[in-house]
Parts: structure tokens; sequence; C-alpha cells
């Protein structure tokens, strides 16, 4: 039978935090992805091992990992679209390690939270929806397709260097919110973001744009935003 | 110990809007789930949710009447009428509410928010972004939940649901996957909404996380669980996950194509074509299938988009096309999709009212681990992402109200201490047995089984061999050995706790199945060929024996605004 060789990332807080690289041979077929081959070890070889998981279908963002060398979901990840052998599984980089393939997202979903990821609306609503043209709905396209999964945040050499830098999945849903038509917070995210943990860290290295699974441009997200926030400031004016 | 006055268990669509409901109600309520809120798997719903808005051109005189004709009819009669009108007539103010929150709903040329054909609904009724308004709506609910200031409870994962001296529900245990261990949680109230069991079947679309496990937990604390026997089986899973492709897809104009490339629906139903329910539609692929008529012979057919053209399929199903071709390697704008039905939804689940409550005061359920019923026999597509929005707000709202009515508050502390070590010392037990039944052999047979035994057609010998199966598994569950003891983020230890939960409700769904000598919508019987309304036209209700195996027992339908009919489409 065809084999595949995973070599995994090991880390267990409860022996010492101790880190290692430890290889597997899985059943090798056609249609094998990544996950499906760490449930397999979980399963049969080792059921110590953990990693997170949840749609298996690339909608959630449970299971971004860096697999040979690039940010993947590892749900979307055939091993046959692999070249190089063994199959290299990491925790998203310099992200704090919980256990094995996981890693802590406080940080990041903190940040997240942090841009007021929400509409804001002060006027009454309409009795019915808000109308918005196809148009202004397609500005949104890119967006709304982010998934959370953490790629672009652990990519960003901004976030290595610095803390406190939002990053660029929180800026890209900042961006999501001041780009819909239906939004009317102004200054009470504008302060989210125009400050010395937000858009000014970006140095337009583009990583986030190379990590993301989902093809997003957090990146372009973020230039729009420096935009906003500057003619905001010259100017007083908005969008 | 932690309090919160309520506890919402699951942070899907459901949950959220539970907990939303509640905070702005001023109470004090809290969110455990298993994964983030925003991975839940409400975001893996794709084509739309149903609502009368009479945007589309061509439904200009939709009304929630209408809505709810045909989700009585879909239901093939078995939805409380009663509880399926209170939907549809919430689902529109709902609907409003979810694009003021901010849902980017795709629009018509007119602003408005636009809709979508789908089966089994006599008018474009189902309201839609792009092929991901699943998505869409769970990041607005947990947008607007962390808007509200709910706390999220994130990665941990409920074991336990405790009920205090008088029978209330008073809190749950839970174990903190990342911290590593469990705490206790007391509470005046409890919600459920934890999803469906489709992890039960091996051939399913659901989220891996969708085990029954939650529902499991209620069954355990004393609430039946209703109609578990009907299952649905989405027409079209694609072929090797079994990952679902939206029945968006045919109502955009795709075609299904059998081994002969014939368009095979028009000898099912005629009129409704691809757009028949989803019972019929799986029915009449599976029929198809074991005449020989697949792709050749095969045990698949074709969902045909390639007339639809790239404009089309890029504009309004771009996601279908990117899981077709990162998990089929099709590009369907060159190729048709090898689909199969797939084990989709679990109709069935807690027994509760309109409003969420069960028969345990203080505790409540919504959303697909529920069950109204307002889908009955069998589910109209873009009717789950509604009943999440309508019912987690009505329960949010009756367990606010629950909570204002109650004398005396932070009952149950023992209780919950007792299940703490309970917990504690079952985990002991499991790890420190060194040999045993190994959970994922038990956990493949399970699901084989009820792939194999329970699925499109049923019929009375492979359903009681399956039965017999299930029940030596019920066995063979309770002396399953832990081989990871560590306490960390544990796989092993979560996914042997859902396996106990998960093999109690495939039961449930194994003894109904047996026990309903009928075939109505989902549940379709080669050896009782029609629908027996004088002896079946009810709910069946399953209570937990001590030894896990179910008592069937009987609840009436709520029957009044429309008589039960033939469906035909």
């Amino acid at each position: 039978m065809p084999e595949a060789t995973f070599r995994i990332h090991r880390y267990d807080p409860e022996r010492d935090g101790d880190r290692r690289w430890q290889e597997f041979t899985v059943p090798y077929e056609n249609s094998l992805t990544v996950l499906e081959g760490l449930f397999y070890i979980q399963e049969n070889l080792d059921g110590s091992i953990s990693f997170r998981y949840c749609c298996r279908a690339a909608v959630c963002g449970s299971c971004a990992m860096y697999i040979n060398g690039r940010y993947r979901l590892a749900c979307q990840t055939n091993v046959k679209n692999l070249e190089d052998a063994p199959i290299t599984v990491e925790p998203l980089p310099r992200m704090p390690l919980v256990k094995d393939l996981v890693c802590d997202m406080t940080d990041f979903f903190a940040k997240y939270e942090y841009i007021k990821p929400y509409i804001m609306h002060e006027s009454q609503y309409p009795e019915k929806e808000t109308l918005q043209s196809p148009e202004d709905r397609h500005k949104l396209d890119n967006p709304v397709d982010c998934i959370l999964c953490g790629s672009c945040y652990s990519s960003c050499p901004s976030v290595w260097g610095e803390d406190n830098y939002l990053g660029p999945a929180a800026l890209l849903w900042a961006y999501r919110f001041e780009a819909d038509t239906r939004d009317e917070a102004r200054k009470a995210r504008l302060s989210s973001f125009d400050n010395e943990r937000g858009v000014y860290r970006c140095h337009t290295i583009t990583n986030c744009v190379e990590a993301c699974p989902k093809e997003l441009n957090p990146t372009e997200a973020i230039q729009w935003l420096k935009g906003a926030a500057v003619r905001r400031r010259i100017f007083g004016r908005w969008k | 110990m932690i309090y919160h006055e309520l506890i919402v268990v699951g942070g899907g669509l459901a949950g959220l809007r539970a907990a939303i409901e509640a905070k702005r109600a001023g109470v004090d309520v809290a969110i455990l789930s298993q994964v983030y809120p925003a991975r839940s798997h409400s975001g893996a719903a794709q084509g739309g949710i149903n609502s009368a808005l009479a945007n589309h051109p061509d439904s200009a005189d939709d009304t929630p009447e209408k809505h709810t004709f045909d989700t009585v009819k879909g239901s093939d009669y078995l939805a409380d009428q009663d509880a399926a009108k209170q939907m549809c007539e919430d689902a529109i103010p709902i609907l409003y509410q979810m694009e003021h929150w901010g849902c980017p709903f795709s629009r018509f040329d007119d602003g408005r928010i636009a809709q979508r054909p789908f089966g089994g609904a006599g008018y474009p009724r189902t309201c839609y972004g792009a092929d991901k308004t699943g998505h869409y709506l769970l990041h607005t609910c947990t947008n607007e939940a962390i808007k509200a200031g709910v706390p999220f409870y994130t990665e941990w994962f409920v074991t336990d649901i405790v009920r205090d001296a008088d029978g209330r529900a008073c809190g749950v245990v839970a174990y903190d996957m990342t911290a590593g261990g469990f705490e206790g949680f007391q509470a005046e109230a409890v919600v459920i909404a934890t999803g469906g069991a489709g992890r039960t079947y091996s051939n399913s679309t659901n989220a891996i996380i969708s085990t029954g496990f939650g529902a499991s937990l209620a069954y355990r604390a004393g609430v039946p669980l209703k109609d578990m026997e009907f299952i649905q089986f989405h027409p079209t899973g694609l072929l090797t996950t079994n990952i679902l492709m939206t029945e968006g897809a045919r109502g955009e104009g795709g075609y299904l194509i059998n081994g002969e490339g014939e368009r095979f629906m028009a000898k099912y139903a005629p009129k409704a074509m691809e757009l028949a329910p989803r019972d019929i539609t799986s029915r009449s692929i599976w029929t198809e299938i074991l005449e020989g008529r697949g792709i050749d012979g095969k045990q698949f057919v074709y969902l045909d988009l390639r007339h639809l053209g790239r404009d089309k399929i890029m504009e309004r199903l771009p996601g279908i096309r990117d899981l077709s071709i990162h998990f089929e390697g099709v590009d369907p704008i060159d190729e048709p999709i090898p689909i199969v039905p797939s084990q989709h939804y679990t109709m069935g689940g807690i027994d509760t009212d309109m409003d969420g409550r069960t028969e345990v005061p203080g505790l409540f359920a919504a959303g697909e681990c529920a069950c109204v019923s307002v889908h009955g026999a069998n589910r109209l597509g873009g009717n789950s992402l509604l009943e999440t929005l309508v019912f987690g707000r009505r329960s949010g709202a009756a367990a606010s109200e629950y909570l204002s009515g109650l004398a005396q508050h932070q009952r149950g502390a023992a209780e919950v201490e007792q299940s703490l070590t309970r917990m504690d010392e079952k985990l002991a037990a499991l790890t420190l047995r060194s040999d045993g039944e190994d959970p994922y052999a038990v956990r493949t047979e399970m699901t084989e089984t009820m792939k194999e035994h329970f699925g499109i057609y049923r019929e009375e010998q492979i359903m009681q061999a399956g039965l017999d199966k299930l029940l030596a598994l019920n066995e063979r569950v309770h002396n399953i050995y832990l081989r990871h003891s560590g306490r960390v983020f544990n796989l092993d230890m979560i996914r042997t706790y859902e396996l106990q939960g998960m093999v109690e409700v495939a039961l449930t769904t194994a003894a109904g199945a047996l026990n309903r000598t009928e075939s109505r919508g989902s549940h379709s019987r080669t050896d009782y060929l029609t629908r027996d309304d004088e002896n079946w036209l009810v709910h069946t209700l399953a209570h937990r024996e001590p030894d896990g195996r179910p008592k069937l027992d009987q609840k009436p339908v709520a029957l009044g605004l429309y008589e039960p009919q033939e469906r035909k489409y």
C-alpha cells in the first residue's frame, strides 16, 4: 500500500514544554488531505496529538497551519499536491503555543474584537432593509470572505516586531465595516485603527496577501484605511 | 466555580441569537463553545434563508402564510402547524434585523435583499449572500454578540448538564480545552444550541463537531428526543468528501444528470424538476443509482452547471466552484460535478415548545439540536438558518423571562460540585484502564451502521440488524480506554466522550425508524410504501433508560391550518 510520511511539530506544556519533531507513516490514497492524515495519526498511531478542526470544508478557519513551508488550511490541502516529502506540519509560526499544532489565538481575537467589528448605526433604521446597490455590496466581496484563520496575522513581520499592532485580519475587518454604506461609525471606529497600534504599522510587506488561504488582500484594505484616516486628519472629510 | 445567570451551550447561530436576546434583556449570559463562535457549523450553510419578503419579481404576492403552507407540505404534514406559522411570521422581522446588523446579503438592482428559488417553495423566497449565506450570518451574529458584550468561553467542551434537588437545570460542567481540566458553571438556566447529529453517519455533509453530543446531554438530563428517525439526505454532496453543494446550485438552474445523460427528475417531479424537496430528490437519485443509471453504473450522478456560464457561476456560486476545485478536482465551469446524496440534517432533536422550553424547568434548546417541530419529516432548504435565528431569539427571550420569575437564585452549587467530582472520576477511570475497546473502531462501526442500515431506503430486517449492532456498541462503548491522559487539548478524551453520547443518539434514530411502520418525508420504507395518517401522524418521543437505551412514546402533532394531503411536485 502506498504511504505518506508526516513530520509533525510536537509540543507538550505538561512535559516541560518539550518541543520536538515526530514522524508518522500514514496510508496514502489519492484524495488524502493533511487533515485526514492528522486524524489517522490521532486515531491509530498516537492519541496524544492535538490539532484544531471543525468544518473540513475550508469555511471555518480552524485548521490553518504551516505545511511544507506555506500557510494552508489542512482540510483543503491535498497530499498529492505537496511536492516535498515528508509532509512537514507546523502550527502557525510565531504564535504562542498551546500544544502540538494548536497555537494560542487569544491576542488575535482580542485585536479583532478591539476594532469594533460590527455595524454602528445611529440614525433610525428603515422599516424594511437598508437599501444597498449591488455595486456597493461588491465592495465588500473580498473582506466578508475572511474566515479569521490567523494565517495573515502569523505571517506579518510588523506583528512579530510589535506585540500591540492589530495586524492584517483585524484591519481587514475594520475596512469591511468602513467600506459598508450602511455603517455610520465614523470616529467611533476610526480611533481604534488611526493610532499607534493601527494602520501606520503596516509597511506593505504583503506577506499577508501571500499567506491568505482565501486569496484576500488585507494590505490593500489597510492602505484604503490609511487614506481614509489621513483625509480625515487633514481635511476633516470621510471616505 | 463560575457563575452566570444564563449559560448558552454552543456558539452557532441559535446560541448566539439566544445570548444576544438575553443580554439585551439585562441577563448575565455567557456562551460556552467547543470552537470560537465564528467557526461553528452554521457557517457552512450556503444557499440561503427563507423569508417571504416578496423582493423577487416572481414573488410579489408571496406571504408568510404561503411560506407556512410550503413548510408544512414539505414536512409531509408532521410539522406542528402553529410552530411553522410562527416561524414564517417571525421570518420577516428577523431577516430585516440581520440586514440591519450588517449581514452582507446579495442585492437586487433596486438595492433590496436578493432572493432565489429553492426546493419545495412556491415562490423564490430564499434570501442569500452569494453561496455563503451561513458564513455571513454567522459572522454577523458573532459580531453582534461582541457588540452586546456577551462573554465567550471559547474551546470549552460541556460534558454534563446539572439539575438541582428540585429538578431544575442549575448549571453545567465543562472541560477547558486549552488550560486543561474541568470547571463547574452554576447558572439559573441553560440553553442548549449545539447543532445536529450528522456525524453519527459516515457519509455526512456536517462539520466534524456536529456529533449530536449536546443533544445527548439533554437526553441524559431527562429530556426526550423527538422524531429522531427523520434524517435528511441532501441530494448533492461531493462524491469523495460528502461536502455540501448547495441547493442554490439547482435554484440557479443547475441540472441533475444520470449515466444515460438524462435529466431524470422529469420522471419523479415533472413540475418542480431539480427543485423538488430534498427527500424526493435524494430518493430519485438513489433510485437511479440502484437501477444502474449512475454515471458509468457507479454510485453517483452529475450536478451540471456548465450551461449557467462562467459569469453566473462566479457571481452566484463562487464558493461551490472553489469547493469543487479543491476537494473534487473539478471546475464546474468546464465539467459536471460528481455528487451523491449525503446525510445532511437532523430533523429530530430535543423536544421543545415554540419558545425553546423543555420539560426540565430552566433547560431550553434551540437550533438543529432541538425539535419544535417545524421541519416534521422533511426540512425545506433555507428553513434551517431561519429556524436557528427565530427559535434562538425566542428561547433567549423565554429564558430571560424564566429568570425574572425565579424566587430563589444561586441554587444547586452542591449538585454542580458533585457533577464536577463525577467528571474527574470518570476521566480518571478511563485513563487508568490499560486496555479495552478502541474508541475509533467503535465510532467507525457506528457510523457505517447508520449509513448502511438507516439510509435513504429502509426495511425492517435491515434496520433490526442495525439496531442489534448499535445495542452491542452501546455495551462496548463503556469499555473504552484512553491512550492519552494529558490534560491539555486532549482530543482522545473529547472524541471518546462524544462517542458515548453519539451511540445513544444513534439508537434513538434506529429505534424510531424501526418502530415507524410507514413512509413519510425522509423516512422511506420499502416494506411500508405509503404514509399512514391514521396511525402515524404523531411525533415519536424517545426517553432514555438508565442503560442508555431509548424507550419510545408518542406525542400528537399540532394540526388545524392545513388538512394533510398527498404531496405532489
